[in-house]
């Protein structure tokens, strides 16, 4: 696909380092604590931990049996303990209630708990209230970044979203600054850095003070540019069923760690297999860009060919065959496996989507993204409601209702949350509250309808001060929202989109609206700022900033000035991400993506419901 | 965004890009079948065994052990930040200091003054960590603290995050006790408590409580209605349950239930006794009536859970009187708030037969997709009736080749076409 890319984009920098870095911290940690020990491990933390270190090296190091944290009582035998956690009040808690429960029976245990990332002050409060501190000694394993593939970098931080955009609290912006300063170490000095959003101002300025408290040594750049990015500048996008492969797998089957787990319906057998979903796997490799309305075309493609090569074996005589076993065999079986997986899988998906439910929900959400038919959907919506099917779509499409449409006229908001309630539990007056709070479902204000509001953009822009509330930062995300699907996002209506052969990264969404986090990265690097684009991001409730030279010569045309890394503060999604390749390809650059985790519509709807303890 | 109608077809009519459906017409999908058919086909020319060792092994399996690179590390460190000792600082410093994770003492900090200022420093330096940590030392009296807090709106909210993570319900609702009314969001933090409340009937006494807290109107009714709720299923799950063990109403022998109903959806509740108590009379607390009055539910709602209930139970006369209305000459028609198409849905998931199904798919308005549906379940009356008053010959013929030699179908088509009073279109 993307006939027109430039062949000259550079190499990406080899972030394998970051693993062996995490690896070594981890030995080292675990040689704090000599001898034979049982090692617990925070649920969450098994698969980046997987990634990392196996069995047999944390073996090496006197890890005697594993143990997966379950808030129970324990079993184990051995004389010391180590904990693996995140910083949760809830596990150190339960650490506690295990040492007391040891004291209370008068067995002595020596027990130490590793923190990853960092340690927080409140789990030293516990400790102490609990009167365990003198028992117990602690570390921190600052395993800060999990590179998932040569572009993507996840801080597998989930609860970053929750936190920062709905509780407000601050605890993990160091920790995302923290994580830059660590890229910036070895990969920097970064010649150019923009940023939009709160969070991701605060977290650019905890980075610069790492950078002051530390020294800089002097080394040849890899990274050239960085942006900085919220999610709550674009929730429409997360919000949007995908419909590129690799987003279509994450929807579906949930991609953890860049491994899925493929069941029996897609493997044809009675077991589940997990597979790595990276750049290793080629045929993965080929398809995971693509719109799906492709992948089928490529595969029945690449069987063909695997049918020809296996075809070759016929008519060889004995020294033939013997270099195609040594030679082709390996590779063709390798990916005659892969192929079957994904053939199975889309036809598994097929199965789930074809479903007249999916598709009327598929139509539904093309008509808000397009803004037409908006009573058809709201009485599509609320018979999905009354007919009690997924709450968590039901919310995934009020929200996008509710962005597309400037806020719910208050009738229909009203009525339809009363009818969530009724079909879901009157609990959800919890998520609803959520929601309003992140501006994601809110009622119209009178007078504040969307073709009134459209008028009304230049006034605004004038007339706005600093300090928003969720709901005008809303009002003027869709402004904008508008404004660049006009502007940008649908094709000429006497073309065909064609799905084939992309024109920008619309396609990821089948042409119907072009992703705002990408098309604001991709303006701003051609921009080299913000200057132009001062409507906009007044508009997005700003926080903008574009900051030049980190001691490094910024003018300097290597390489790295093409190398740009994108963070995304709350969470980023596997179709941003293929827009984003489509963008470099485009223009002869790279694209490495750093996120607090890989999220989607289900993942960013479920962090905001509050129905349960 | 205010497009008349006429707009909106003519933009359908010339839509530039095609509305991706997953259509399992496509060409390529079967192509894909056929693909997948071939794949599996090919057979592999050694033993499957082998296969075992490629398969990626994702548990427990990261690099080979290499050797420790001492260099590497000690950048390492430097770059993250070993501790060192304690000194004397400022609360600014101290703040600095704590954020690189380095040695401090708040003993020093006595005077309320200087807590507080170790507080904004800490606000002011984003980092929610640090802002949690001298919360701590303002702790001899939580008033003091409290008060504080109501000025600092960032360190509050940092402090009920706290208090919700750690799970101290106490100190969080004396907290909340304390703010303004106008707080935001108060009421409702303190109606989650009722969440960690097991027992039905104290949950049941502390929604009671929370009636009398200041929401919104609108907010207001729906912790009523969750309460009112409440209160009937506590009631509904002790008669039935009752009704259970004496075994002598046959519905409860028949179909037993799976779960209580306790603290269910009101919906759900309503589908639990159009289930179990449908020809209650509406003076009961289980009849579906009185539900649908007490709590205001609209004819859709009323109409989609009872359609699905009795569907499930295969009460098709029961089904079919949901439908009939009599208008004013005395005809009965069948109406539905909810489209035919959907109503077919709703039947054919709960498995009617196709005798039922055709009564509904014939009551589909749009001829296509009643076609289209009528197929797919097997009505053929249907589907040779629409044909037929389309004048389409061609479909009507290629329709006669699927139906089985001397069946009734074909013989009826056979009929229509030789009918000489049709005018056919094609």
């Amino acid at each position: 696909m993307a006939h027109s890319a430039r062949t000259d984009c550079p190499e990406l920098p080899d972030f394998f380092l970051l693993k062996r870095l995490a690896r070594d911290q981890l030995i080292y940690l675990l040689e704090q604590l000599p001898g034979k020990k049982d090692l617990f491990i925070e649920a969450d933390l098994m698969s980046p931990l997987d990634r990392i270190a196996n069995v047999s090296t944390l073996k090496q190091h006197e890890v005697d049996k594993l143990y997966k944290v379950e808030y129970k009582p324990i079993v184990s035998t051995s004389d010391q303990l180590c904990f693996l956690i995140r910083p949760r009040i809830q596990t150190v808690k339960w650490i506690c209630d295990v040492a007391n429960a040891d004291k209370a029976t008068g067995r002595f245990r020596r027990y130490k708990i590793i923190f990853t990332p960092q340690k927080f002050y409140a789990c030293d409060a516990v400790l102490e209230e609990q009167g365990i501190i003198g028992d117990v000694t602690t570390d921190e394993w600052s395993f800060y970044l999990l590179p998932l593939d040569d572009d993507i970098i996840s801080l597998e931080l989930p609860e970053f979203f929750r936190d920062n955009f709905l509780a407000g609290d601050q605890r993990w912006v160091r920790t995302a600054g923290s994580a830059l300063h660590l890229l910036h170490s070895l990969y920097g000095p970064f010649s150019k850095v923009y940023g939009i959003g709160r969070c991701s101002k605060m977290a650019y300025e905890s980075w610069r003070e790492q950078v002051e408290e530390g020294e800089q040594k002097a080394r040849q750049a890899e990274i050239g540019k960085v942006f900085l990015i919220d999610r709550d500048v674009d929730f429409v996008t997360p919000l949007c069923s995908q419909v590129v492969y690799e987003g279509l797998v994450d929807d579906i089957f949930k991609i953890k760690c860049a491994c899925v787990e493929f069941g029996p319906d897609v493997t044809s057998s009675d077991k589940s297999i997990k597979v790595m979903l990276n750049s290793q796997d080629r045929v993965f490799n080929e398809i995971r860009n693509e719109h799906f309305s492709n992948v089928f075309g490529f595969l029945s493609q690449k069987a063909r060919n695997l049918q020809t090569s296996y075809d070759k074996r016929r008519g060889m005589d004995i020294k033939q065959m013997k270099t195609f076993v040594s030679e082709e065999l390996k590779g063709l079986k390798q990916e005659h496996r892969l192929l079957s997986l994904h053939i199975g899988a889309c036809e598994s998906i097929m199965k789930k989507k074809t479903k007249q439910d999916f598709q009327e929900l598929l139509k539904t959400e093309h008509s808000l993204l397009e803004g037409f038919e908006i009573r058809e959907s709201i009485s599509f919506i609320e018979e999905h409601i009354n007919r009690q099917v997924s709450m968590i779509e039901s919310l995934r499409l009020l929200c996008l209702l509710s962005i597309t449409e400037n806020g719910l006229l208050p009738k229909d908001y009203r009525s339809l949350k009363a009818q969530y309630l009724q079909s879901y539990g009157v609990d959800h007056l919890l998520t609803f509250a959520n929601l309003r709070q992140l501006g994601l479902l809110v009622e119209q204000q009178p007078g504040e309808t969307l073709t009134v509001m459209e008028s009304k953009v230049g006034k605004l822009v004038n007339d706005r001060t600093g300090g928003e509330t969720g709901f005008l930062f809303n009002l003027l995300l869709i402004t904008i929202f508008v404004s660049l699907r006009i502007r940008a996002g649908v094709p000429k209506s006497d073309e065909e989109y064609d799905l084939r052969v992309p024109r920008d990264m619309a396609y990821i969404f089948s042409g119907a609206y072009v992703p705002l986090s990408c098309k604001l990265i991709e303006q701003v690097l051609e921009r080299d700022g913000w200057t132009g684009l001062e409507e906009v991001t007044r508009l997005l409730n700003g926080h903008e900033f574009a900051v030049t030279g980190y001691g490094a010569d910024s003018k300097a045309k290597n390489d790295a000035q093409r190398i740009i890394l994108v963070m995304f503060l709350g969470g980023c999604t596997f179709s941003e991400i293929s827009a984003l390749r489509f963008l470099g390809r485009e223009r002869g650059c790279k694209f490495i993506v750093v996120t607090t985790a890989i999220t989607n519509s289900s993942r960013l709807i479920e962090a905001l419901l509050d129905n349960l303890v | 965004m205010m497009k008349n109608k006429a707009d909106e077809e003519d933009y359908w009519n010339s839509s530039k890009f095609k509305a991706f459906t997953f259509d399992d017409e496509d060409d390529e999908f079967s192509r894909l079948k056929e693909s997948k058919r071939a794949v599996n086909s090919i057979r592999p020319l050694v033993d499957e065994d082998d296969d075992e060792e490629e398969v990626e092994k994702v548990s427990w399996s990261g690099e080979p052990v290499g050797s420790k690179t001492p260099l590497l590390f000690n950048t390492y460190c430097a770059v993250i930040g070993w501790r060192d000792y304690v000194s004397d600082w400022s609360p600014e410093e101290t703040v600095q200091r704590m954020q690189q994770g380095k040695a401090v003492s708040l003993e020093k900090f006595r005077s309320l003054q200087d807590k507080l200022l170790l507080l904004d420093y800490a606000v002011s330096a984003h980092d929610g960590n640090v802002i949690t940590a001298p919360l701590w030392d303002l702790f001899v009296f939580p008033e003091v603290l409290f008060r504080e807090l109501t000025d600092r709106q960032t360190a509050l909210r940092h402090f009920i995050h706290y208090l919700t993570e750690s799970k101290d319900q106490r100190l969080l609702l004396e907290l909340l006790r304390y703010l303004p009314l106008s707080t935001p969001g108060l009421p409702l933090l303190q109606y989650k408590e009722h969440l960690g409340i097991a027992d039905e009937n104290k949950r049941r006494d502390f929604l009671k409580s929370c009636l009398s807290l200041p929401f919104s109107p609108e907010d207001s009714v729906h912790v009523e209605d969750h309460y009112t709720l409440l209160e009937r299923q506590i009631i509904i799950e002790a008669t039935d349950g009752h009704a259970e063990r004496g075994g002598k109403q046959e519905i409860f022998q028949k179909f037993p239930r799976k779960a209580s109903i306790l603290n269910m959806p009101l919906i759900t509740t309503l589908y639990y006794c159009c289930f179990y108590h449908y020809t209650e009379s509406e003076g009961t607390y289980s009849s579906p009536l009185n539900i649908r009055q007490t709590f205001k539910l609209s004819e859709k709602q009323f109409f989609v859970t009872a359609l699905a209930a009795r569907a499930k139970l295969k009460a098709w006369p029961d089904v079919d009187a949901l439908f009939t209305s009599r208008n004013w000459l005395g005809f009965t028609r069948k109406k539905s708030p909810l489209s035919f198409q959907r109503v077919v849905d709703v039947l054919h998931k709960n498995s009617a037969p196709t005798q039922v199904l055709q009564d509904y798919v014939a009551l589909v308005d749009d001829a296509e997709l009643r076609i289209t549906l009528a197929q797919k379940h097997k009505c053929h009356d249907i589907v040779i009736n629409t044909y037929r008053d389309l004048k389409d010959r061609q479909q009507l013929l290629g329709y006669r080749a699927k139906m089985a030699r001397g069946s009734a179908e074909e013989r009826k088509i056979n009929e229509l076409l030789n009918n000489s009073q049709i005018r056919w279109k094609n």
